[in-house]
């Protein structure tokens, strides 16, 4: 659905913003889209959206070239940039309309009703667009990505200055389009892109650094630290625990309650072993997790580079 | 064309929705009226000819005001909100955007022109018996020099996404090319003084207000909203190479 193949773009013949960046995402995936502010993340997603050409390399959205087909490119896709684009002197209706209008809708009035009905907005249809709260001109935004239906949405920093609530509802909204939709999604909260995302791709430096399965990127690191409660053994168990191999230390941070550190050259997640050896003491095992984001750990361990 | 169309509409929408058109209108059509008034007085005391020729100089003078802050928010709007970039990645191509917009502003001065219209037919129902040829034509004139007038200022708009910064560089863009015939005078090269004879915006109206519509001049005006118009597109292009 969106094709990347060496993306690289100049501005000004010497900033390079990103270099030679290839990605694929097929259809129906969610990728989280990360990078440290200024890594190209806004550039990247300005060429997909035809806003602009790339230097060298070429981009296709539902096989169409952004630059040489770039009308039909863009009708495949949704976009919500960053600032929130609306005109702050229409209803909500009326902007949805235009909207619909300039992009050719048949049925505009259909296409309207379902947006709004998509993105909660029905309530507010009438509201004048600069009286909306932060989160409901956020929801405006969204509806007029997905107004015409589009196999790609590129979505910039969707959940930005929300609410917790409104975040939650964003993301079971993204999480719902998802079902039908090939989204990118760039975002800085972590949690989001574990929560929602099926795959993640890092920028760094205008350059592609991880392009992986949630999955992968969750495994390719094992823990640094493991929360353990156990009921039993008692002043016994750092002891214990601490002989076994790949764990370096043992806290004990309340009675039954363990910090578990592991050792940087641990071969493979003690974990296994942990559980084992509590069992084999007759303790009563209550807990026994990683602790920390390990999505988080990957993005420092690969935007740390130079 | 369809979109060219809906853009058109919105904006021209925005305009009777924001203050500043319609305190800029309102400036316009008062301003007017106050110098009619006053050309009425003089025509009746000094039992001259009644015509439109004075009304329409003093139209000439306040439209270099006027013009630029009728376009300044255009573009430099759409830029500062961010919208420049939907527009723009919506399948609708540049010029479209850019002949949307020079419509809608298009349409709301052809709109404060009609309302002068009342002037003319005052002198009529006065019974002033003015020549209806030369009020004609200066309409004609009036219209394209507006209109080359909202050419430059939208422009300027395209250049700023600050609509003051865009309507003083409207004003002074537009003042620049309305006296640019004064130094002519003084300049013993005849080439360079015939060019800046013609590239005058004012002088192009001479013949309008004698009654005359001479081709050379209607030429003259859309050329001037052809280039401006073009260089418009070429800096939303710009994005693409900068």
């Amino acid at each position: 659905m969106i094709e990347a193949e060496g993306l690289t773009k100049i501005y000004g013949n010497q900033v390079v913003a990103i270099e030679d960046v290839t990605f694929r995402v097929e259809r129906g995936q969610i990728v989280g889209f990360l990078g440290p502010n200024g890594a190209g993340k806004t550039t990247t997603m300005r060429i997909l959206t035809g806003y602009m050409p790339p230097t060298r390399g070429r981009a296709r959205i539902a096989g169409y070239d952004t630059v040489l087909q770039s009308l039909e490119a863009r009708r495949h896709i949704g976009y919500l940039p960053e600032t929130v684009p609306l005109y702050p002197e229409m209803s909500v209706r009326a902007y949805l309309n235009f909207m619909a209008e300039i992009r050719g809708l048949s049925n505009r009035k259909a296409a309207v009703e379902r947006a709004m009905a998509l993105t909660g907005l029905e309530d507010r249809a009438d509201v004048l667009i600069g009286k909306l709260s932060k989160g409901y001109r956020q929801r405006v935004g969204l509806a007029q990505a997905i107004l015409h239906n589009p196999d790609v949405l590129i979505l910039d920093e969707p959940t930005i200055g929300l609410d917790p609530r409104q975040v939650r509802e964003v993301r079971d909204l993204i999480q719902e389009l998802g079902k039908t939709h090939t989204i990118l999604l760039s975002t800085h909260i972590l949690a989001e892109v574990q929560q929602i995302c099926d795959r993640v791709l890092i920028i760094h430096r205008g350059r592609v650094r991880a392009d992986m399965t949630l999955g992968e990127a969750l495994r390719s690191r094992r823990p640094d630290r493991i929360f353990l409660r156990v009921e039993g053994g008692d002043r016994q168990v750092p002891e214990i625990l601490s002989a076994l191999p790949g764990v370096r230390r043992v806290e004990r941070l309340e009675p039954g309650v363990y910090e578990i550190e592991v050792a940087n050259n641990a071969r493979e997640d003690p974990s296994p072993a942990i559980a084992e050896t509590v069992m084999r003491q007759g303790w009563r095992l209550l807990e026994l997790r990683p602790v920390g984001l390990t999505l988080e750990d990957l993005f420092l361990q690969v935007t740390a580079q130079d | 064309m369809r979109n060219l169309w809906a853009i058109a509409r919105r904006e021209l929408g925005a305009y009777f929705v924001s203050p500043i058109a319609y305190l800029v209108g309102a400036a316009f059509l008062a301003m007017m009226g106050f110098f009619f008034y006053t050309d009425v007085i003089f025509t009746v005391l000094s039992r001259s000819e009644p015509t439109m020729r004075y009304i329409f100089g003093v139209m000439t003078t306040i439209l270099l005001f006027v013009a630029p802050v009728l376009t300044m928010r255009l573009l430099a709007e759409e830029q500062r909100l961010g919208t420049l970039e939907l527009l723009l990645t919506a399948p609708v191509r540049d010029w479209e955007v850019v002949l949307g917009k020079y419509l809608a502003a298009l349409v709301f001065y052809l709109g404060l022109l009609i309302a002068t219209g009342a002037y003319p037919l005052l002198l009529f129902w006065m019974g002033g018996n003015p020549d209806i040829g030369p009020i004609l034509s200066g309409y004609l004139g009036m219209f394209l020099f507006g209109a080359a007038l909202l050419s430059i200022g939208l422009f300027s708009s395209s250049l700023s996404q600050n609509q003051v910064v865009a309507a003083v560089v409207g004003i002074g863009l537009v003042i620049l090319l309305a006296v640019a015939s004064l130094p002519a005078d003084g300049i013993t090269n005849p080439t360079l003084q015939q060019i800046l004879n013609h590239i005058d915006l004012r002088n192009h109206l001479m013949n309008f207000r004698r009654g005359l519509i001479d081709t050379s001049d209607v030429v003259y005006y859309l050329s001037v909203i052809a280039a401006f118009l073009f260089l418009t597109v070429q800096i939303l292009n710009s994005r693409r190479w900068r």
